[in-house]
């Protein structure tokens, strides 16, 4: 019979300890899913290679919660990133903006395309430039009576 | 006719590697700070040995001076802490810290066990001020011109070579500006 109040004195004790666990990541699902969508964009820059989202770093938490602070107050992602951008340079961002120093950058890739389908082309025209010898007409004598099955002389 | 068919696939080889090379010599952490240039960031922080007092950097407007971002915490500010002593002492320009993210406590039995170079230190426990100056890898290093801009950022730990032949040939030429 004691057990029973015994429960009921967990019970109410274990109560504010799941409340308090609860309370402050999940308070706002949607505003969360904002915070993660936009950290997956930046970069970490304690551990360069992963994101803001993936890392435990205590920097990556620190700034977590300053763009979940700053889009609680209203502020749209742009102004976020721009806050970061401020501090921290173009670095933060996984996607580098378009700038006279990045356009190598962006179009590196495509110049390079662009120079070996013209280094293909040229092997490929003068492939068919070199089949295009001329016969002469002993050669091709020679060839039809190969193919008319006799041995020639 | 074989020579040139060998020198251009050598020649790509060759400014690939070199291409490669340089990219290994490169310093990802060196990453240039937006911050150069511009007003330092406003800052009102209580001082970490007397806390009912503040400090700004407006208190500083018309000087020289070097901020530097420390913690008891810090492996590299214990490199560097040295190199810092030096400087103080040679007197050439006023040394302040930012005390980032660390406890008190800590911090003052550091600068109690180690020499203080500073001034004085700010406290800045929970690292918002460290975000305002785009700090992510203690020690950094300002220097801050006589209108408040911010002229020379270094991330990682000082070194004699670093002091003596970058930032004591700014401070001055900032000193005569």
């Amino acid at each position: 019979m004691p057990r029973v109040p015994a429960l009921v004195l967990l019970a109410v004790l274990a109560a504010p300890c799941a409340a308090k666990e609860a309370a402050p990541a999940a308070a706002d699902p949607v505003l969360e899913k904002r915070v993660m969508a936009l950290a997956e964009e930046l970069r970490c820059l304690v551990c360069q290679n992963q994101t803001l989202a993936d890392s435990n770093a205590p920097l990556a938490e620190d700034l977590r919660n300053q763009v979940r602070e700053k889009m609680r107050a209203g502020k749209s992602d742009r102004e976020v990133v721009d806050f970061l951008v401020e501090r921290y340079g173009d670095f933060v961002l996984y996607r580098p903006p378009l700038k006279a120093t990045t356009l190598l950058l962006w179009f590196g890739p495509f110049l390079l395309l662009a120079l070996g389908f013209a280094v293909l082309l040229r092997r490929v025209r003068r492939r068919r430039q070199a089949a295009d010898t001329e016969i002469s007409d002993a050669d091709r004598k020679r060839a039809a009576e190969l193919l008319a099955g006799s041995e020639p002389r | 006719m074989t020579m040139t068919r060998f020198a251009i696939p050598i020649a790509v080889f060759i400014a690939l590697v070199v291409l490669l090379g340089v990219g290994l010599k490169l310093d990802p952490r060196e990453v240039p700070s937006p911050l150069i240039g511009k007003p330092a960031p406003h800052f009102e922080l209580p001082q970490l040995h007397e806390t009912s007092k503040t400090f700004t950097e407006r208190d500083m407007r018309g000087k020289v001076w070097v901020l530097n971002v420390w913690a008891s915490w810090c492996v590299s500010c214990r490199e560097e802490h040295p190199v810092l002593l030096d400087l103080a002492a040679s007197g050439a320009v006023p040394v302040y810290g930012l005390n980032y993210k660390d406890r008190r406590e800590d911090g003052l039995a550091w600068l109690k066990g180690m020499g203080d170079p500073y001034k004085l230190s700010i406290f800045d426990f929970d690292g918002r001020v460290g975000i305002d100056y785009g700090v992510y890898g203690v020690p950094e290093t300002y220097v801050i011109d006589k209108a408040g801009v911010i002229r020379y950022k270094r991330i990682g730990p000082l070194t004699p070579q670093i002091v003596k032949e970058k930032m004591l040939p700014l401070v001055r030429e900032l000193e005569r500006a």
